[in-house]
């Protein structure tokens, strides 16, 4: 059975774990008015086989244990009903879930990495951080697939967890996912998503809140080339007193026709007194031909919170700093290097994933067609 | 010893859609081993000059010339003047966002010198330099300028000068927003800068203040876009004690 909601109200229309319940998008709706439909190869058709086109490599350390549940598992969709055609999808798939648990009071890391065979895909994934554990998931996407893949993240009472998605995708892949976190009393979650590859990547962070005292902060940093479309569409949910939400999302685009959407829903329900949240999105467009959609939307149903707001820029190169840089002597492709990795630095040393750190300013330099040049010198990053 | 010459410049920003002209035909020369001081009022042009030295895109230059040692400036892209041997303190020093001070210096140092320095050796020249500047160490770490106060920001510019070691240094009001502890660091800065003879400065201010602790060779006054009235360091003190009102008529007349 799906449940309808009022439009009105920022949930989607449809929850349900069913496919057939979920209509396939045309492109009119709000949700998917900015998507390149034609090009995610049917996978918002449910026409597609999606059984077995990807390998998943898990590497636990720590308390974390890693499991291969069917759908039937008590864990799978207990906290995250899909709300489209391709979630729906996702957890429906065959081939099994990959369930990742950090026990209580417990420390401990996870490394997921799932390759695309060049094959339509589709894999559902749960993490659960039991109550005052610590730990931290990186997610990796690689190769190429026609993928629907989501995440359901549990933080239990007073954890801490930081999970971050890679998409590292070739330039050929789709990925269309939803990662749906719902935090306990006191939890705290980092949420990270980068996107550089792929050819039409729409991400779905979400975030709802258990009891009180839940913190999240999501951080986001994309970099589109010509052609590639890169969407992150977040929604948090506050429907829980005395919660914060902190959103940060950075973007580059470069080349024509590369295209970024950053969609910040953000909806403080009547009884979610004492919330506390900011969102904000940043754009560099450094060429001519690309172009950046952000749209934040904070919609408050009461007004006795801490604080809300957003705000969302979209700018070129500051000639300013260029010139600054340049009366240093800086050559003027390595100043706007500088500059690029300089925008992108206070998202990656939040994040603080010292690894992906490491790759993220590697495909900057290659993209912006200079050498680093790091060397003998370490890669820091003014915070 | 180098020689920066500027001759009969002119130089032009836009302003609401129309050129605006800023510089009326300044000529000055400064050689190795000189210092010059150009005082003028508020809005006369003087960091236009320093801009237009630098090559900043925001400034036409519609007639004139400057060279260096004799190779046309103005032909030269930014870096390639800072390459060349000019360097500019400036007097709003930019922020840039994320470029931790370490990071910028030792690029700028790399393009400076043609390689990386090597990082050991480094680490113990910037380490001095900041010392001497009595610039915390964690500043290294900060992003450029951000956050910076503005004797931080002035004194961040120095070090730079001491590390970079440009031929020729334009100093855009590096005295402004300095108590009397900071300008005194900081003018022992520029000395240090200008102690082997060879180098020259071109210190920009509005106030004489700062000439006690730097000693000026030659005093030029500068309104309205040009150099009125060139001196000795005594030129200074006349200003001091008249201000600026008779010049700004001369100024105007001319
Ligand atoms: N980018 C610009 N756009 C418009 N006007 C400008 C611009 N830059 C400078 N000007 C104008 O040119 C004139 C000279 O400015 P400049 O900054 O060179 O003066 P200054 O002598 O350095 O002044 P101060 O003592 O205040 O530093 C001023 O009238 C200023 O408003
Ligand atoms: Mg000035």
């Amino acid at each position: 059975m799906s449940v309808t909601i009022p439009a009105s109200d920022h949930s989607p229309l449809v929850r349900s774990r069913v496919v057939s319940d979920h209509a396939v998008p045309t492109g009119r709706e709000e949700e998917w008015r900015f998507t390149p439909l034609a090009r995610l190869q049917g996978l918002h058709t449910a026409t597609l086989s999606l059984d077995g086109g990807i390998d998943v490599a898990t590497r636990v350390e720590g308390g974390f244990h890693a499991e291969h549940v069917g759908g039937d598992d008590a864990r799978v969709g207990k906290t995250f009903v899909p709300t489209d055609i391709v979630a729906a999808q996702a957890i429906a798939a065959s081939d099994g879930v990959t369930v990742l648990s950090l026990p209580k009071e417990s420390t401990g890391t996870a490394h997921v990495v799932i390759t695309g065979r060049a094959l339509p895909a589709a894999h559902h994934i749960v993490i659960e951080f039991g109550p005052f554990s610590d730990g931290t998931v990186l997610l990796e996407h690689r190769g190429s697939a026609v993928f629907a893949g989501t995440v359901e993240l549990r933080v239990g009472d007073g954890a801490k967890a930081k999970v971050a998605s890679y998409q590292a995708w070739d330039r050929n892949a789709v990925h269309v996912g939803t990662h749906a976190a719902q935090l306990g009393r006191d939890a705290t979650l980092q949420m990270g998503h980068v996107t550089l590859g792929g050819d039409v990547v729409r991400m779905n962070p979400t975030v709802s809140y258990a009891a009180p005292g839940g913190d999240a902060e999501l951080l986001g940093l994309y970099f589109a080339e010509a052609g590639q479309h890169l969407e992150h569409r977040m929604f948090v949910d506050h429907d829980t007193p005395h919660c914060r939400s902190s959103v940060l999302y950075k973007g580059a685009l470069q080349g024509d026709g590369a295209h970024t959407v950053w969609i910040g829903d953000v909806l403080v329900r009547a009884n979610a007194i004492g919330t506390d949240t900011y969102e904000v999105n940043r754009n560099l467009v450094l060429s001519d031909g690309a172009r950046a959609d952000s749209v934040p939307n904070l919609e408050l149903e009461t007004g006795e919170i801490v604080g809300a707001g957003h705000a969302s820029a979209t700018g070129r190169f500051d000639d300013e700093q260029l010139f600054y840089l340049q009366a240093r002597g800086i050559p003027e492709d390595v100043a706007r290097l500088l500059v690029v990795r300089g925008f992108f630095a206070d998202v990656l040393s939040r994040l603080g994933l010292a690894d992906l750190t490491r790759e993220v300013m590697k495909q900057v330099d290659e993209r912006l067609g200079v050498d680093g040049g790091e060397g003998e010198q370490d890669d820091q990053v003014a915070s | 010893m180098s020689t920066l010459e500027i001759r009969n410049l002119h130089a032009t920003v836009e302003a609401e859609g129309d050129p605006r002209a800023i510089l009326r035909g300044v000529d000055l020369t400064v050689r190795g081993g000189e210092t010059h001081a150009v005082m003028g009022p508020n809005g006369s042009g003087k960091s236009t000059l320093a801009y237009v030295i630098a090559g900043h895109p925001k400034y036409t230059v519609t007639e004139g010339s400057i060279s260096l040692d004799g190779q046309d400036v103005l032909e030269m892209s930014v870096d390639e003047r800072a390459r060349a041997g000019l360097f500019l303190a400036m007097q709003y020093p930019v922020e840039v966002p994320g470029v931790s001070v370490s990071n910028f210096l030792r690029t700028s140092a790399t393009a400076m010198r043609g390689e990386a320095p090597k990082l050991r050796l480094w680490v113990k020249e910037m380490k001095e330099a900041m010392a001497a500047l009595q610039i915390d160490p964690g500043f290294a770490e900060r992003s450029v300028n951000e956050g910076f106060s503005g004797g931080e920001k002035k004194r961040h510019e120095i070090l730079q000068l001491e590390l970079l070691k440009p031929k020729i240094a334009v100093l855009d009001e590096t005295d402004s927003g300095l108590d009397v502890d900071a300008l005194k660091v900081v003018a022992e800065g520029v000395n240090r800068f200008r102690a082997d003879g060879t180098t020259g400065t071109l210190l920009i201010t509005h106030y004489t203040r700062i000439l006690r602790y730097i000693h000026p060779d030659f005093v030029h006054v500068f309104v309205d876009g040009r150099i009125v009235e060139s001196g000795g360091p005594e030129l200074a003190n006349k200003l001091e004690e008249e201000g600026y009102e008779k010049f700004a008529k001369s100024g105007v007349d001319a």
